[in-house]
C-alpha cells in the first residue's frame, strides 16, 4: 500500500502498563483509507490496548507505547495527545460506551464538537446530520443520556465522535451487552457511515462473527501478538478460525479447554 | 422540669412574643449562611471537576481580599486593584493546574489531598510575607459598596438591614445565577459538566483535563474572591476567615460534596440554625454555640445520611 492509501499505521508497537506489565508485544497493523478494519481475538487480547495507544488515552491509564510508532495520516502520533488527534481527525468511541450520564443526549452530541472551531452554525447543520443517522437520539435528544437504553447510548457513543468531523474512528466493542437486532442496526449505521461519509473505521471486537461480515480487513490478537490476519472474506473460510473464533468447526463448537490447547500449539509455533 | 421548659417551651415562647427581633435573627443567619454556602461552592466547583478535596479553599478567601486590600494600600486605585486581583487568582490557578495537579495527576487522592495542604500552607505563608499578618481593614466604600442601613416596621417592631448585607445577599445570588447559565450554556461549561461525569470519556472527545483544571480553579478563585470581600467588609480581613472557612466542611457533609444546588441550601440552612441556636438556646449551652453547632449537624449527617441531602444521584438502569 502506498502512504496515501493508508490513513493509519501501526509499526511494531509495544506496550507496557504500570512500567512492567508487557502488554502488546510488537503489534503491526495498516488501515486503509475509507476501510473498515476489524482487531479480533479473545478477552485480554489486547484490542482495547492497541485502541488506547492508537488514541493516546493510554497515558491517563499508565500505559506506555515503548517501541515501534504509530503513523496517522503520515504523522508520527505516539506522542501526541488524545485531543490533538481528535483535532487531526481521529477520535476513539471507548468500550462499555461511557456518555456522560448527567448530561442530555444532545449536550453528549455536543460535546463531540469541542475541538472544533468552525462556528456553531455549522456545528448545528452537522447534529441534525447526526440526528439523520440515528433517529432514535433525535427523540431522546432531552433526556438524560444516563436514562437512555444501552443500544440508545451506544449510538450516542457514536454519534458523539461524530460531531468532532472525525476521519477515522476507532469503535471498541460496539456489540457489547447488545440484543443481536440492535447489533444489526447499529454495524448496519456503521457500514452507511463509512460509505457515504467516508468515515475509516478501525474496531475491536469479541464478536467475530458479524465484525468479519462488516468489516473489509481483519486482524486476529492473541496475548499482544497479531496471529493471523487477512481479507474478511477469507477470514471468515479459514478453518482455524471457523473453529476457534466463529464456533462453527468441523466436529461443531469446542470447548475453552481446546482453544487452549489450541493457543499453546500457536506458542510452540511462534 | 425547669429544664425541659427551657429547651422545649421557653425559646419558642421567646421567638413567638417577639416576631419582629425573630426575623431579624433570620435574617442575620441567611447573610452568614449565604457566605458559608459561597464557600462550600468553591469546594464544590473543584471537587467536581478534578475530584480534589481542595483544603486550601480557605486560604484563597483570605489570600484573594489580602491581595486585593494590599494593592489598594500599596497605591493602586480600588477597582484596579480589583481587576488585579482577578488576574493575580487567574495565575495562581494556571500554576496550581502547572505544578501541582499535572504531575500528580493520576496518583492516589491521598497524594493529592495532602499536595492543598501543603498548597494552603504556601497561600498562607506567602499571604503573609507579601502582604503582612496584621488585619486590615475591608476597602468597603472604596469598591463602591453600599454601607448604612435602611428599618422596616414588621410586625409591629423595626428590623435593621445593612445595606451592605443585602448587596451580600444580591451580589453572591448573581454569581450563582452567572455560573449556571456558564455550566448549561456554554462550551466550557459542558465540558466542566463532561469531566465533572466521566473524565476518560472527556479526554476522548478531546476536552483538555489541564485547561478545564485551570479554569475551574479560576472560578473558585473568583467565588474566593467574592466572599472575601464580602466577609472582609462585614468583620475584617484577617487569617480568623479561615478557620471560619473550614465551616464550609460541616455544609459539604450536609448538602453532599458534589452538588452545586446542595452547596447552597445546606450553606444556608447551617446559616440560619446555628443562628437560632445561639440566640434562643446559647445561654442554656453557655454561648458560644455558633464555633461548634454545624459540626455537630454535620456528624449528625455523617451517622445517617452520608451522600448528604443532595450527593449525586447515581443513575442505576435495571
Ligand atoms: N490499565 C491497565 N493496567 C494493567 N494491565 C492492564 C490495564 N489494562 C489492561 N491491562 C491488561 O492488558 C491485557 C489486555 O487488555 P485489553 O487491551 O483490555 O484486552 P481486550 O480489549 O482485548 O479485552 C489484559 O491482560 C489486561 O489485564
Ligand atoms: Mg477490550
Amino acid at each position: 500500500m502506498s502512504e496515501s492509501e493508508k490513513i493509519l499505521s501501526v509499526n511494531n508497537i509495544e506496550v507496557i502498563y504500570d512500567h512492567v506489565i508487557l502488554v502488546l508485544r510488537g503489534i503491526s497493523l495498516e488501515v486503509p483509507r475509507g476501510k473498515i478494519v476489524a482487531i479480533l481475538g479473545a478477552n485480554g487480547a489486547g484490542k482495547t490496548t492497541t485502541l488506547k495507544a492508537i488514541s493516546n488515552l493510554l497515558r491517563a491509564e499508565r500505559g506506555d507505547v515503548t517501541k515501534g510508532n504509530i503513523v496517522f495520516e503520515d504523522e508520527e502520533i505516539q506522542d501526541s495527545t488524545p485531543s490533538a488527534l481528535v483535532r487531526k481527525g481521529c477520535i476513539q468511541v471507548m468500550e462499555g460506551r461511557h456518555c456522560f450520564e448527567h448530561l442530555t443526549v444532545e449536550e453528549n452530541l455536543m460535546t463531540g464538537a469541542y475541538t472544533r472551531r468552525d462556528g456553531s452554525s455549522k456545528i448545528k447543520e452537522h447534529l441534525e446530520l447526526v440526528y439523520d443517522y440515528f433517529p432514535r437520539l433525535r427523540e431522546r435528544r432531552s433526556s438524560l443520556a444516563g436514562y437512555t437504553s444501552g443500544g440508545e447510548q451506544q449510538m450516542c457513543a457514536i454519534g458523539r465522535a461524530l460531531m468532532s468531523r472525525p476521519k477515522m474512528i476507532l469503535l471498541d466493542e460496539p456489540s457489547m451487552g447488545l440484543a443481536p437486532q440492535l447489533v444489526e442496526e447499529i454495524f448496519g449505521i456503521v457500514k452507511q457511515l463509512n460509505e457515504n461519509e467516508g468515515v475509516s473505521f478501525l474496531l475491536a471486537e469479541q464478536n467475530t462473527n458479524i465484525a468479519l461480515r462488516f468489516a473489509n480487513y481483519g486482524y486476529i490478537l492473541e496475548s499482544g501478538r497479531v496471529v493471523m490476519d487477512g481479507e474478511a472474506g477469507m477470514l471468515s473460510e479459514n478453518e482455524d478460525v471457523k473453529e476457534f473464533y466463529l464456533g462453527v468447526g468441523g466436529e461443531g463448537r469446542r470447548s475453552f479447554r481446546d482453544v487452549k490447547h489450541y493457543k499453546r500449539r500457536k506458542r510452540w509455533l511462534t | 422540669m425547669e429544664l425541659l421548659h427551657s429547651i422545649f417551651i421557653g425559646p419558642f415562647a421567646d421567638m413567638f412574643s417577639d416576631l419582629s427581633f425573630l426575623i431579624q435573627v433570620l435574617w442575620e443567619g441567611f447573610v452568614q449562611g449565604t457566605l458559608y454556602a459561597l464557600i462550600a461552592l468553591g469546594f464544590v466547583l473543584i471537587f467536581k471537576a478534578s475530584g480534589v478535596f481542595n483544603f486550601a479553599q480557605g486560604i484563597m478567601v483570605v489570600f484573594a481580599v489580602l491581595a486585593l486590600v494590599g494593592l489598594y494600600e500599596a497605591g493602586v486605585p480600588a477597582w484596579l486593584a480589583l481587576i488585579l486581583t482577578i488576574g493575580i487568582m487567574g495565575l495562581l490557578a494556571i500554576g496550581i493546574e502547572r505544578v501541582v495537579l499535572r504531575p500528580l495527576v493520576n496518583q492516589h487522592d491521598a497524594i493529592l489531598l495532602m499536595a492543598t495542604i501543603g498548597l494552603a500552607r504556601f497561600l498562607s505563608g506567602a499571604g503573609q510575607f507579601i502582604f503582612g499578618g496584621e488585619n486590615k481593614a475591608m476597602i468597603t466604600e472604596e469598591l463602591g459598596l453600599p454601607t448604612g442601613s435602611s428599618e422596616a416596621e414588621i410586625f409591629g417592631g423595626v428590623v435593621f438591614f445593612e445595606h451592605l448585607d443585602i448587596a451580600a445577599v444580591i451580589i453572591a445570588g448573581l454569581l450563582v445565577a452567572a455560573l449556571a447559565v456558564f455550566f448549561s450554556k456554554t462550551r466550557i461549561g459542558r465540558a466542566l459538566r463532561a469531566v465533572a461525569d466521566d473524565h476518560q470519556a472527556a479526554l476522548s472527545v478531546g476536552i483538555s483535563l489541564n485547561q478545564i483544571w485551570a479554569i475551574v480553579w479560576f472560578a473558585a478563585g473568583i467565588v474566593a474572591l467574592v466572599t472575601g470581600i464580602m466577609w472582609g467588609a462585614r468583620s475584617d480581613v484577617s487569617f480568623a476567615l479561615e478557620i471560619i472557612a473550614l465551616k464550609a466542611l460541616a455544609v459539604l457533609i450536609i448538602g453532599g460534596f458534589t452538588s452545586i444546588p446542595g452547596a447552597i441550601i445546606a450553606g444556608i440552612i447551617v446559616g440560619l440554625v446555628e443562628k437560632l441556636f445561639e440566640i434562643y438556646w446559647g445561654s442554656l449551652l453557655g454561648g458560644g454555640v455558633e464555633a461548634w453547632f454545624a459540626y455537630i449537624v454535620a456528624l449528625i449527617f455523617l451517622l445517617f445520611r452520608p451522600q448528604g441531602l443532595f450527593g449525586e444521584k447515581i443513575i442505576e438502569r435495571v
